[in-house]
C-alpha cells in the first residue's frame, strides 16, 4: 500500500465511523436519569414516581418525541441516601446522561445539587442539568440556588404561605401545634409556620413545636397525648410516609379531633391507611388540581390512562408530567440537547399543566411559579380516588399564582458566560 | 398535667408490652439455642402481612389463631432444613444464615403483597374507646394488646418453670448431652422452641400490624429495638425481657412529654453555654427530641455497667 492510499483509506475509515456514529446518535433516544429510592422502606414512593415518569415520557414519545428522538427514563436506585445518590450520579455521568430528575428528600437534593454544581464547574464541556421535581426545602432555590438546578414543585414556604392564608381566614383556630421530622425539610416547615403565623395571625398561639427523628418513631400515641394536653385547635405537619400514617392513626385512636394541615398525607398507601380516620380532618397543600370534585378534562384523561396501566398507583405527582414536558419543550426550543442551551431555554418558560393552570419557570431562582391548592381527605364526591381506596382529595381552596408567589431570597446565580 | 402523666404511663405500658411480645420469642430462642435470630423481625413482618390477608378473607379471630401456627411451622421448617445444617459451622455461620433469611423474607413479602403500605383496620368489635379521661380516649384495642401480652408472659413463664416440657427445654440448654442420654431428642426440642419463638413473632405481627402499620420497612424499624430489649433484659431471660420492654416503653413515652433541654436545665442553675456555639446547639436539644434514641443510650450504659443485662447470666 502506498502512502497516499494508506492516508486515503485511513480518512475513509474515519469518515465511515463518524457517519455511523452520527447516524446512531440521531436515532438514539434522549436518556433521562431518575435517581430515587427503588429499594428499601421508601421503594413504593420511588417506584410510583418512576412509573409516572415512564407514563409521561410515553405520552411525549407518542406525540412524536423530541427533535425526532424518543425520551427514555433510566432509573438509578439511591435508597434515599445522599452518599448512595452521589455514587449513582457518578454512574449517570459515566453513562453519558445529561439530565437528572430527583425528588425524594431534600437531604438528597442538597447533595445532588452540590455535586452537579461542582461537576459542571470542573467539566464545562460536559455539563449536566438537575431537575428537581419534589424536594421542597426553600434553600435549594434561595441561598443554595445555582444555574443548573430547576425546581418544578412549590417549595415549603410557598406551600406554607398558602396554608397560613387559609388558617388566617379560619377564626376558630386559636392554638396551633407543629410537629415534623427532624431534618432540613421538617425544620423548614416549622420555621416557616412560626414566622408566617406571627405575621398573619399574631393572636394565634403556637402551643407546640416538635421535631421527632425521621422513620424511627414506632408509636405516636405519646406525641398525640402531648398535642391533646396542649389544647391545640389545629396541627401542622410535614410528615410523610409511615411517619404520616402512624401519626394520623394515633390521633384517631387517642381521640384527637383537631384538623391536620399536611404536605404529604396522600397516596402511596397513606390515603388507604388513613382511611375513615381522616375524613374532613386531614388537609393537604399541593401543586396541581386534586381531580375532585370536578376534574379538569386533561387531568381526568391522564389519571384514567395511568390507572389502566397501574391500577393500584396514583398520579400523585402531576408535577412529574409538568417537569418532563417542560424539559421536552426546552429541548425543542433550543433545537439541541446541549445542556447550556436547554437550561437557557427553560428560564422563563411557560407551560399549561394538566390542571389547566399556566405555570412559569422564574428566571431569577429557577423556581416554578404556580397556583397552590388546599384539599381535604374525604370519600364524598370523589371522582378519582387514591390508592383505590374510595378516599381521595377534594378541592377546598385555590391560591392563584400571583398570590402564591414568594420573593427571591438570597439567590445570586452565576450564569455561564 | 395529670392527664398527660396517666396517659403517658398507659401508653408506655402498652408499647412496652408490645415490645415484649416481639422480643419474648427472640430471647427464648437465644436463651435456648444461643442463636441470635436476625430473621425474627422478618417473622413478625410475615405475621403482620399474613394477618392482613387472613383478616380480609376470613376474620380477625381466625387470623389470631391460624397465622401464629403457620409462621411457627415455617420457623420450624427453617430450623429443621436450614439452621440445623448450618449449626455445625458455628455461631458466625448461624448469624449469617438468619441474616440471609431476614433479607429473603423482606423481599418475598414485598414480592407477594407489593410495596405500598397496607391498610389494616382494627377489628370492628375492638374499635371503640374503652374509656375517656379528660379529653383523651383510650382505645379498647390497646387494652386487648395489653391483655394478650400479659397472657403470653404468663403462658411462657408457666411452661418454662412449671411443666415437664419446660424442664426438658431448660436442661437441653445447659446439659444437651445429658438430656440426649436420657432419651430426649434434643434437636427436636430446639426445632420446637424455634417454631414457638417464630409463632410468637407472628402473633405479635397480627396484633401490632393495625397499630404500628404494615409496610415493607416494618421489620427494619422494629428489628433493632428488639435487640436492645433482649440485651438490656439479659440475653435469654424472659423476666428481663418483660422488665426491659416496659422500662423502654415508659422511658420513651415520658421522654416525649418532656420539653426540657439540657441547656435550659443548666441555665436554671445559672450556667450559661454561650450563644451560637456548638455547646449551645447541643444544649438546646430537648429530651423529647432524643426520646427515640434513649433506648440505645440505655443499651450502651447497660453494656458498660452490667454486661450480662438486668437478669441475664451470661456475658453478652
Amino acid at each position: 500500500m502506498s502512502k497516499t492510499t494508506r492516508v486515503f483509506s485511513g480518512v475513509l475509515v474515519l469518515g465511515v465511523v463518524a457517519w455511523l456514529a452520527s447516524g446512531a446518535v440521531s436515532q438514539e433516544p434522549i436518556r433521562i436519569a431518575y435517581i430515587d429510592p427503588l429499594s428499601g422502606p421508601f421503594a413504593a414512593t420511588g417506584e410510583n414516581g418512576l412509573n409516572q415518569f415512564r407514563y409521561a415520557a410515553a405520552q411525549i414519545n407518542r406525540a412524536g418525541g423530541v427533535l425526532g428522538r424518543q425520551l427514555e427514563i433510566a432509573p438509578y436506585d439511591n435508597k434515599v441516601s445522599p452518599q448512595e445518590s452521589l455514587i449513582q450520579l457518578k454512574k449517570v455521568t459515566g453513562d453519558g446522561i445529561q439530565y437528572v430528575f430527583q425528588g425524594n428528600s431534600s437531604g438528597v437534593a442538597h447533595a445532588i445539587s452540590d455535586a452537579v454544581l461542582k461537576h459542571n464547574q470542573r467539566n464545562p464541556g460536559n455539563r449536566i442539568l438537575y431537575l428537581n421535581y419534589s424536594a421542597v426545602d426553600p434553600a435549594l432555590t434561595n441561598d443554595k440556588c445555582h444555574y443548573w438546578h430547576f425546581r418544578f414543585d412549590a417549595h415549603a414556604d410557598m406551600k406554607m404561605a398558602a396554608l397560613t392564608d387559609v388558617i388566617k381566614a379560619n377564626t376558630r383556630i386559636k392554638k396551633i401545634y407543629i410537629i415534623g421530622q427532624d431534618y432540613s425539610f421538617g425544620k423548614a416547615v416549622a420555621e416557616a409556620a412560626v414566622s408566617m403565623l406571627k405575621q398573619k395571625r399574631p393572636d394565634i398561639q403556637i402551643v407546640g413545636n416538635e421535631l421527632h427523628p425521621i422513620g424511627k418513631v414506632l408509636d405516636f400515641s405519646p406525641y398525640v397525648q402531648k398535642i391533646l394536653a396542649s389544647g391545640a385547635d389545629a396541627v401542622i405537619t410535614g410528615n410523610w410516609g409511615a411517619d404520616m400514617v402512624n401519626l394520623a392513626k394515633a390521633a384517631n385512636d387517642g381521640g384527637l379531633k383537631a384538623p391536620f394541615y399536611t404536605y404529604y398525607a396522600a397516596s402511596d398507601g397513606v390515603t388507604a391507611a388513613i382511611g375513615a380516620a381522616g375524613i374532613d380532618r386531614i388537609r393537604l397543600v399541593h401543586e396541581t388540581h386534586p381531580g375532585n370534585p370536578t376534574p379538569p378534562k386533561a387531568l381526568s384523561e391522564y389519571i384514567t390512562g395511568y390507572r389502566k396501566l397501574h391500577p393500584k398507583n396514583d398520579v400523585n405527582q402531576p408535577r412529574i408530567h409538568t417537569g418532563l414536558s417542560m424539559l421536552a419543550l426546552a429541548i425543542k426550543k433550543a433545537g439541541v440537547t446541549d445542556v447550556d442551551k436547554v437550561a437557557s431555554a427553560l428560564e422563563g418558560l411557560e407551560f399549561t399543566n394538566l390542571g389547566g393552570d399556566q405555570v412559569v419557570m422564574r428566571r431569577e431562582d429557577h423556581q416554578l411559579q404556580m397556583p397552590i391548592y388546599i384539599s381535604v381527605h374525604t370519600n364524598k364526591g370523589i371522582v378519582h380516588d387514591l390508592d383505590a381506596s374510595g378516599f381521595g382529595l377534594s378541592l377546598e381552596h385555590k391560591i392563584e399564582r400571583d398570590k402564591a408567589v414568594q420573593p427571591v431570597v438570597g439567590c445570586k446565580m452565576e450564569r455561564p458566560s | 398535667m395529670l392527664e398527660l402523666v396517666v396517659f403517658s404511663l398507659l401508653n408506655g405500658l402498652v408499647f412496652g408490652l408490645l415490645l415484649f411480645m416481639l422480643s419474648s420469642g427472640l430471647t427464648l430462642i437465644f436463651g435456648m439455642m444461643g442463636v441470635l435470630n436476625f430473621a425474627h423481625a422478618g417473622f413478625y413482618m410475615l405475621g403482620a402481612y399474613l394477618g392482613f390477608s387472613v383478616t380480609q378473607q376470613v376474620g380477625f379471630g381466625t387470623a389470631l389463631v391460624v397465622v401464629p401456627v403457620v409462621v411457627g411451622l415455617l420457623g420450624a421448617l427453617v430450623e429443621r432444613q436450614g439452621l440445623r445444617r448450618v449449626h455445625r459451622f458455628g455461631h458466625v455461620a448461624e448469624l449469617i444464615f438468619t441474616f440471609g433469611v431476614a433479607v429473603l423474607i423482606t423481599e418475598i413479602v414485598q414480592f407477594a403483597w407489593g410495596r405500598p403500605a397496607k391498610r389494616v383496620e382494627i377489628p370492628a368489635f375492638l374499635d371503640f374507646p374503652l374509656f375517656r379521661l379528660f379529653n383523651a380516649s383510650f382505645p379498647a384495642y390497646k387494652a386487648f394488646m395489653l391483655a394478650v401480652s400479659v397472657a403470653m408472659f404468663v403462658f411462657l413463664f408457666v411452661i418454662l418453670t412449671r411443666t415437664r416440657a419446660g424442664l426438658i427445654i431448660q436442661a437441653s440448654l445447659t446439659h444437651p448431652g445429658m438430656v440426649a442420654m436420657l432419651g430426649h431428642n434434643v434437636p427436636r426440642v430446639f426445632m420446637i422452641v424455634f417454631g414457638i419463638g417464630c409463632a410468637l413473632a407472628g402473633l405479635a405481627g397480627v396484633i401490632a400490624g393495625p397499630v404500628l402499620g404494615t409496610f415493607p420497612g416494618m421489620a427494619q424499624v422494629l428489628g433493632s429495638i428488639v435487640f436492645v430489649v433482649i440485651v438490656i433484659g439479659g440475653l435469654g431471660s424472659l423476666g428481663g425481657a418483660l422488665l426491659a420492654s416496659i422500662l423502654i416503653g415508659i422511658v420513651q413515652t415520658i421522654a416525649v412529654a418532656l420539653d426540657v433541654s439540657i441547656g435550659g436545665a443548666l441555665a436554671s442553675m445559672g450556667i450559661g453555654l454561650g450563644a451560637g456555639g456548638l455547646l449551645h446547639e447541643l444544649g438546646s436539644v430537648t429530651v423529647a427530641q432524643i426520646a427515640p434514641i434513649l433506648p440505645y443510650v440505655m443499651l450502651v450504659v447497660i453494656l458498660i455497667v452490667r454486661p450480662t443485662g438486668l437478669f441475664g447470666t451470661r456475658e453478652t
